[in-house]
C-alpha cells in the first residue's frame, strides 16, 4: 500500500464520525520504483491531505517532507521536492502492517500490500 | 477537412462512439467550443458514401486537422485506417477523372522523387487476386508518381479500396454498393495489440476477464492517458485496467473478493503479474473494500480521471456487498464477533443488486471524478425490451456521451455507457440522484432486481405459447450488433 493510497483512505465503520487519518502499524516497509511523471504529481497534490501525508511518510521512516504543505508553484520549479514528494507518495509501500481507526483502534490488517477495508457485521 | 474513415467490420455500435471519444480526448472539440464541460458538444460530422447503409465500413468524418486524425487513427481500435481522399467513383473511369481533378497542392508533395510510397489493394466484400491486384495498380499510371517504391517502410502509402454489391445481407439492404476509393493513408490502428494482450495469453483470469478488444474500447471512451488517474471499483483479475496502463494512465482498483486482489493462484500468477507480463507500470493501489461502503475519507473528491467497470450484473457473476442477508433483512441483529477471532474472521456478505449497484457506483463517481471526468460502464439490457434508450440510469452530475450494444445472446446484451461528468457534487444533487434512483427502480426495472435477470437469460422459453416465434418474426434481425 502506497501512502497515496493511505492518504484517501478513512475508516467507516457506522458511527464512526472521524475516521481519518488511519494510523499506521508497519511490519515492514518496501521500496518499489516507480516512474516519476510530473503531470500526474500535479494533479494530485492538491487533493493531498499533507498533514497525514507527513505523519505517514515519518511513521514509515521517510523523513525528508516539509512539515508545512508548500505552494503549489514549488511544483514547477523545484525539481528536487518533486522527486522527493514522488518518493514518498508512490515508492513507499507497506507491505505487512495495519491500519488503525482513530476512534475505535479497530484494525484493518494490511498483507502483501493489500488494505482490507471490508468491515465486520457488527461494523456497518 | 473531410477524411475518409474505413473501419474494421466489427462492433459496428462501437465504432463512431470511439473515434468521437479519441477526437475529445485530442482537442477536436476545443477551439470552437466553449470550455464548459456541460455545453460542449462532442459530437462529429459523419457523412456516407452514395448508397451505402449505416453499417458499411466507409464512412466520411469531419474533422479539423491532419494531426488530430493521425492520433485518433493511431490510438483506435477498430479504425482501419483514416485516408485524405483523392477521388471516388462508381468506376475507374469516374475515379480517373476525380484523381486527376483532385488539387495538384495537395497531391504532389507526397509524389515527390525523394519520397518512398507503397500502394495497397483493399476490397470489401470480395476477394481479389494478386494479379486482379497488380493490374489496378498499374491502371493508375496516371498519377504522376516520381518516388521508389518501399514495401516494408514507405513514406506514404496510398490505397486503393473497391466494394462491389453486395445483393445479400440475411434480408436487410446492402450494406454496401460499388464505390471505388483513392486515397492516401493518414494513419491506422495498431491491431496487433490484441493479439499481444488476448487473454488465453495472460497468466491469471478470472470467469468475467474483460476481453482485450473490448477493455481498449473502454480505455479508449474512458480517454486514459499519461498523467490520469483510472479507477476500477470492480477490478477482479485487472482486465480493464490493464488497457487502461497500457495508454500510459495510473491505475487503482478494488474489489471485494480479497482472494482475487491479495492471492491470486499464488506469487507469480496474480493481478500484479498481469501487469508484469506486459511489462505496465503496476496498479497505484489495489484493495479490498465494498462498493457500498467506500472507504474513501470524508471531503476526498474530484481525484479519479476516469473510472471504468463492468459491473457484476448476476448472469455471470453476482455482486456482493457486506452485510448478512438476513442482517439486512432485520431478521437477526448483528453479529459480534469474538476479540480473539477478529483478526481471521471473514464477514458475511449478501447479494447486491445491480440497482443498487449502479445507484453506488454513480454516486462515487460523481463524488470522485474530476470535472470533464469520464464513467464507463456496462449495462445489460434484455433484447425483448424494445425503448432501451429510455431505460438507462442517470445522475443530474452526469451527461451520457454514448451508449454501444453488444448483443450478447438473442435474448441479452450489454451497452456500454459513457458519461461526462458536467457539474460539481454536491449534497443537493445526491438527494435528487437519489429521488431519481427510486424513481427509476420504481418505474421499469423488476428484472434488475435480484436474479430476476439470470433467469430471464438462462430459463427455457415458453414455447407453448408461440409469442417468442411472433416477436422474432416481428423484429428483423439487426446483423450489425452481431459482428
Amino acid at each position: 500500500m502506497r501512502m497515496l493510497t493511505h492518504n484517501m483512505l478513512s475508516s467507516n465503520i457506522k458511527g464512526v464520525t472521524n475516521g481519518f487519518p488511519l494510523r499506521i502499524e508497519v511490519e515492514k516497509v518496501v521500496e518499489k520504483q516507480v516512474e516519476i511523471n510530473h503531470d500526474f504529481l500535479r494533479n494530485i497534490f492538491p487533493k493531498i491531505d499533507w498533514k497525514a501525508f507527513f505523519d505517514a511518510s515519518r511513521v514509515m521512516g521517510y523523513a525528508e517532507l516539509p512539515e508545512e504543505a508548500p505552494e503549489p508553484s514549488v511544483l514547477e520549479s523545484d525539481l528536487e521536492f518533486l522527486r522527493k514528494f514522488h518518493h514518498a507518495l508512490l515508492e513507499l509501500h507497506l507491505e505487512e502492517g495495519a491500519l488503525v481507526c482513530p476512534e475505535t483502534g479497530r484494525k484493518f490488517p494490511v498483507n502483501k500490500g493489500i488494505p482490507n477495508m471490508l468491515l465486520h457485521e457488527d461494523e456497518v | 477537412m473531410w477524411y475518409l474513415c474505413v473501419f474494421y467490420h466489427r462492433l459496428l455500435d462501437y465504432r463512431k462512439p470511439e473515434v468521437e471519444s479519441l477526437a475529445d480526448l485530442f482537442g477536436a472539440f476545443e477551439d470552437k467550443q466553449s470550455p464548459d464541460f456541460a455545453t460542449r458538444n462532442r459530437v462529429l460530422e459523419w457523412r456516407l458514401p452514395k448508397h451505402h447503409h449505416p453499417d458499411s465500413p466507409f464512412h466520411f468524418v469531419n474533422l479539423p486537422s491532419e494531426d488530430v486524425a493521425r492520433n485518433i487513427a493511431n490510438r483506435s481500435i477498430l479504425v482501419k485506417g483514416i485516408y485524405e481522399l483523392w477521388g471516388e467513383g462508381s468506376s475507374f473511369e469516374e475515379l480517373k477523372e476525380a484523381v486527376t481533378s483532385y488539387p495538384d497542392e495537395r497531391k504532389l508533395p507526397y509524389l515527390e522523387s525523394e519520397s518512398t510510397f507503397k500502394i495497397t489493394v483493399d476490397s470489401f466484400g470480395k476477394v481479389m487476386s494478386l494479379h486482379e491486384q497488380k493490374e489496378r495498380i498499374w491502371g493508375l499510371s496516371y498519377i504522376p508518381f516520381k518516388g521508389r517504391v518501399n514495401l516494408k517502410n514507405p513514406d506514404h502509402n496510398f490505397w486503393l479500396m473497391e466494394t462491389d454489391d453486395n445483393a445479400t445481407n440475411n434480408g436487410l439492404p446492402p450494406v454496401v454498393q460499388r464505390r471505388i476509393f483513392f486515397g492516401r493513408e493518414v494513419g491506422g490502428a495498431d491491431r496487433k495489440l490484441i493479439p499481444t494482450y488476448q487473454l488465453k495469453s495472460r497468466t491469471y483470469l478470472g470467469p468475467t476477464a474483460m476481453d482485450a478488444e473490448m477493455a481498449f474500447l473502454m480505455a479508449n471512451q474512458a480517454q486514459a492517458a499519461p498523467g490520469k488517474l483510472v479507477y476500477d471499483p470492480f477490478v477482479g483479475t485487472g482486465s480493464i485496467l490493464v488497457s487502461a496502463a497500457h495508454f500510459g494512465a495510473m491505475t487503482m482498483g478494488a474489489d471485494i473478493d480479497i482472494r482475487v486482489v491479495r492471492d491470486g493462484r499464488g506469487p507469480d500468477c496474480n493481478v500484479w503479474s498481469n501487469f508484469k507480463q506486459y511489462g505496465l507500470p503496476m496498479p497505484i493501489a489495489l484493495l479490498r473494500a465494498d462498493n457500498n461502503l467506500p472507504p474513501w475519507r470524508h471531503g476526498l473528491k474530484e481525484v479519479f480521471d476516469a473510472i471504468i467497470c463492468d459491473p457484476p450484473y448476476g448472469v455471470r457473476a453476482g455482486g456482493r456487498k457486506s452485510g448478512g442477508r438476513k442482517l439486512l433483512k432485520g431478521v437477526v441483529g448483528p453479529y459480534t464477533v469474538p476479540d480473539d477471532k477478529r483478526a481471521d474472521h471473514i464477514p458475511s456478505t449478501a447479494p447486491y443488486s445491480l440497482l443498487e449497484c449502479v445507484h453506488d457506483l454513480l454516486d462515487l463517481a460523481a463524488r470522485m471524478l474530476v470535472m470533464g471526468g469520464r464513467l464507463v460502464f456496462f449495462y445489460p439490457v434484455l433484447r425483448e425490451d424494445d425503448s432501451v434508450e429510455d431505460h438507462f440510469p442517470e445522475h443530474p452530475c452526469f451527461k451520457l456521451v454514448a451508449t454501444s450494444e453488444q448483443i450478447l445472446s438473442s435474448r441479452y446484451g450489454r451497452v456500454l455507457l459513457s458519461m461526462v461528468k458536467t457539474s460539481s457534487y454536491t449534497e443537493e444533487l445526491a438527494l435528487a440522484a437519489r429521488i431519481k434512483h427510486l424513481e427509476f427502480k420504481e418505474n421499469h426495472t423488476k428484472w434488475l432486481e435480484n436474479g430476476n435477470l439470470h433467469s430471464s437469460v438462462f430459463s427455457p422459453a415458453d414455447v407453448e405459447s408461440g409469442d417468442l416465434k411472433v416477436s422474432k418474426e416481428s423484429k428483423p434481425k439487426y446483423r450489425g450488433k452481431y459482428v
